[in-house]
């Protein structure tokens, strides 16, 4: 049964990589400028070079031939180079992807941690005056757009009162060389430096930009979380279980919280790909060198082959992370898998 | 499960917070932080003249033979310890430090001290075809302006720390290119080693050099990393690491030195200026540049052939109103072509102010009491100079509306301005200068001699055998009290003739945080962190 589910999950997944990969193929063709030069990225193609290169990446032949030399180039690793600076787009993402990683998996687990729990209370304490305050609180934060929030809090916490940095990810000062890309662990293997120095500067660095990008998430997870637990507090089994002579704790952890954070494997998934986008602004508002500012700054100097790249890692990201809370979230609700 | 990894990550993190002591909010490593606005485009002097370029690189990492004292622009020795001028004028002999050591990096280990050799590797790149290196550059912009192929004859090491600069004519201004960050001296030992490898481009990517830092490291758009040359030879400040930080935006600028994040950073904006200079932990250092916007008259066409006319419309220009209007009082009001800190400035006899009633009556001497129309050309980019000519000539155009001239305002688009100008078209033209040394030469020379009149540099095509003798004199003599009368007697016949009227110097500014010691504005060039230093 489970592996019957799987295997279908795995198909659809394989199903949408094609999709994306035909996409993403494609633009090379709407792009604007030379195809020899999309495709590989090199600049300044001499006429000889150019007819060897539609040899090599087979341009002579039929589409479907292409698209499936195109495909054959993404798994040998050969994405081509990026227009501005002539290096593999491969290790420039390589060089970035981490940074977006962190950011974002930060704010995710603080939006969990703060979300989940003051969800919980404000279900429990239904209509009082605690559960107003917490909704209340949720909703204008809800509807507070990103970057204002972002800037509001740089005006506030970096140039009036000084006590956090604005922008990158470590003080200039600190030479820890990007090995992992996980600055946190970079600081472990640099050697000769104050490391707790850095890393409570990293901290600092890393504070404003993850309270910011978890501001959104967390709200959306409080009002998910709360709506979820009244669900479940109005079902009939809860009356049973009360009338069986549980006590209230009992009765909220075994067969409340349990059900009503079901759901939440769920938006985790969904959540992500709302924060992704919300890392770019982030991103771009606080010089963080991630993926997010890289894909901006490559739209902004019409650097195709990077564009293309940046398209597909970000969006498999999405992909394989909406698919795996799916999964998660199946294996823990047999209800699901009739699906 | 999602909940229970963000538990473990969580305590992970409470736990690195608790190990961490609380630091400060500035860095503990004893180190600064300047905040440029671009990334160079080389790291070496003698391939530039961006500024930006020259501020990151040229003062940290190398040393020149001269230096020019900040404070009054006589020149000092440096590398060299010692100079003789022959008394033809025609060769020049610098005596070397014999203590100077090179950098040692990861990709450089000096064997030798700098003797004459570096010296001579250094100057003849740019002078003999068959150097080594002569073809890895496209050019020498500097170098090429000042006509160095032309000047200089030859650059010998006569003893192992002797130099010989031999030139092809009496020229006293060439203590001051030696002296100019582009002159920065070179290491013929890691030039010899490239050649060898076969890397000859590193040269210019990855520098050696005898300054007070070391480089280290470089990451495009990102930053620039220094750290101390322990050998320096001369004494320095106590910084053991110096970081350009690339931050091209003006606001980003502003916020990281709120921040702390730069401790020194120049800012260009004057409204986020008074909002700094009103705090007491920021320090605003201001410096009147080595440039000049003027207004220039084609003196080769009526009626801006006749002296008096040029007077009247001199007259007529309300200045004041236009360093309020135009540079937001970030300029200096210019009396001269020359700025005030050049050591050849003319303080006394300052030309009249404001005076349009003057003015009518010589327009009415020279013939012309109804006045006349002309056409003010105003340059469409903007200068540090001059920032706004389009605006500067509508002030001049309602000011000559006073003494009843009718101007009309043109400007091309860049390229096509600078070709029309060359050819003469123009009446009067709204534009400026910025001097590449600290030589008056430097000024005079390119912008109202003979010469300048044919190659372009001339805006006013202005040419008087008189004037040309004043400047022609002045370099023939190293006698620097003597130089100065002759550019003194340069300047009042200047001011007589009129062929143009300077309008204003430009100011640079500069922030620091109140940490910062030892770091101050040069106005004849990059920014210095030599005797820099941060106060806990």
């Amino acid at each position: 049964m489970i592996l019957r589910y799987l295997a279908r999950r795995l198909f659809l997944l394989g199903f949408v990589f094609v999709a994306l990969t035909i996409f993403v193929f494609s633009l090379n063709y709407l792009f604007p400028g030379d195809l020899v030069s999309n495709l590989t990225g090199l600049r300044d193609i001499s006429p000889e070079q150019h007819q060897e290169l539609q040899q090599t990446l087979g341009l002579n032949q039929s589409i479907w031939q292409q698209y499936i030399e195109y495909n054959r180039r993404l798994f040998a690793g050969d994405w081509g180079l990026s227009f501005s600076s002539q290096q593999s787009v491969l290790t420039e993402i390589g060089k970035v992807l981490p940074a977006t990683l962190e950011l974002t998996s930060y704010a995710l687990c603080l939006s969990l941690l703060v979300g989940i729990p003051l969800g919980l209370l404000a279900a429990v304490k239904k209509d009082s005056l605690l559960d107003k305050c917490i909704s209340s609180v949720a909703l204008v934060g809800y509807s507070m757009p990103v970057f204002w929030l972002a800037l509001i809090c740089i005006m506030l916490f970096s140039l009036q009162l000084g006590w956090l940095p604005t922008s990158g990810r470590l003080g200039v000062l600190f030479e820890v060389p990007a090995q992992t890309g996980f600055i946190f662990i970079d600081i472990l293997l640099a050697p000769q430096i104050d490391r707790s120095a850095a890393a409570y500067n990293a901290l600092l660095h890393l504070t404003l930009p993850t309270l910011i990008l978890a501001s959104y998430p967390t709200n959306v997870m409080i009002r998910f979380v709360r709506h979820s637990m009244v669900d479940v507090l109005d079902q009939n089994y809860i009356k049973t279980a009360r009338a069986k002579g549980l006590s209230r704790g009992q009765v909220l952890y075994r067969h409340g919280l349990r059900n009503a954070l079901l759901p939440v494997t769920r938006q985790v998934g969904l959540q992500f790909s709302s924060l992704i986008t919300l890392a770019m602004l982030t991103e771009v508002i606080f010089s963080w060198p991630g993926i997010g500012q890289w894909l901006i700054d490559s739209i902004y100097q019409r650097n195709y082959p990077a564009i293309q790249a940046g398209l597909l890692v970000v969006s498999s990201l999405v992909i394989c992370v909406n698919m795996l809370t799916e999964i998660v979230h199946t294996l823990f609700n047999p209800l699901a898998r009739k699906l | 499960m999602n909940v229970t990894l963000c538990r473990i990550g969580s305590l992970s993190l409470v736990l690195w917070l608790t190990a961490c002591q609380p630091a400060p909010a500035t860095h503990g490593a004893n180190g600064l932080v300047y905040c440029a606005e671009g990334s160079p485009e080389t790291f070496n002097p003698q391939l530039v003249t961006s500024g930006t370029t020259i501020d990151a690189i040229s003062q940290h990492l190398y040393d020149r033979l001269l230096d020019i004292d900040p404070n009054d622009g006589s020149l000092k020795p440096a590398l060299a310890q010692s100079w003789q001028v022959s008394a033809d004028g025609l060769s020049y002999r610098f005596k070397l430090r014999s203590d100077v050591q090179f950098h040692q990096t990861k990709y450089f280990t000096p064997a030798r001290p700098l003797n004459a050799e570096d010296v001579t590797f250094t100057f003849n790149r740019m002078l003999l075809l068959d150097h080594p290196f002569f073809q890895t550059a496209i050019e020498y912009p500097y170098f090429d302006s000042i006509d160095w192929r032309h000047r200089v004859q030859s650059v010998t090491a006569v003893s192992p720390d002797e130099v010989e600069f031999k030139l092809n004519q009496p020229d006293s201004s060439f203590l001051s290119v030696l002296a100019t960050d582009f002159s920065a001296i070179l290491s013929a030992e890691y030039g010899a080693q490239l050649v060898q490898r076969n890397e000859k481009l590193n040269l210019d990517l990855l520098p050696i050099g005898t300054g007070p830092f070391v480089f280290r490291e470089y990451q495009k758009d990102v930053l620039i990393r220094y750290y101390r040359h322990t050998a320096y030879w001369r004494e320095h400040g106590s910084l053991t690491q110096l970081v350009v930080d690339i931050v091209p935006d003006n606001t980003k600028r502003l916020a990281k030195l709120l921040t702390q994040e730069c401790d020194v950073a120049p800012i260009p904006r004057l409204a986020e200026l008074e909002m700094l200079s009103n705090r007491s932990d920021f320090r605003v250092d201001q410096q009147t540049s080595m440039n000049v916007g003027f207004w220039a008259f084609n003196t080769q066409k009526a009626p801006f052939n006749q002296v008096k006319v040029r007077q009247a419309l001199a007259l007529a220009v309300n200045k004041p109103n236009i360093m309020q209007a135009v540079y937001f009082g970030q300029a200096e009001e210019a009396t001269s072509v020359l700025p005030p800190n050049s050591w050849a400035y003319r303080k006394q006899n300052a030309p009249e102010g404001f005076n349009p009633v003057k003015a009518r009556q010589l327009l009415e001497e020279a013939g012309y009491p109804n006045g006349f129309s002309l056409d003010i050309w105003a340059m469409p980019v903007q200068r540090m100079y001059n920032p706004n000519a389009q605006k500067m000539a509508e002030l001049i155009q309602a000011d000559l509306r006073a003494i009843g001239i009718k101007a009309r305002i043109v400007s091309y688009e860049w390229n096509t301005f600078r070709r029309k100008l060359g050819q003469g078209e123009h009446d009067s033209v709204l534009i400026g200068w910025s001097a590449d040394n600290a030589d008056p030469d430097n000024f005079l020379r390119p912008l109202l001699s003979c010469a300048a009149a044919v190659s372009g540099s001339n805006r006013a095509n202005w040419c008087d055998p008189q004037f040309d003798q004043f400047i022609a004199s002045a370099l023939q003599t190293t006698n620097v009290p003597q130089r100065r009368s002759y550019y003194l007697a340069a300047q009042q016949y200047l001011q007589e003739q009129m062929p143009l009227v300077p309008i204003a110097h430009s100011k640079r500014f500069q922030v620091k945080n109140h940490k910062v010691t030892g770091v101050s504005i040069n106005p004849y060039g990059g920014i210095s962190f030599v005797n820099a230093g941060k106060t806990p």
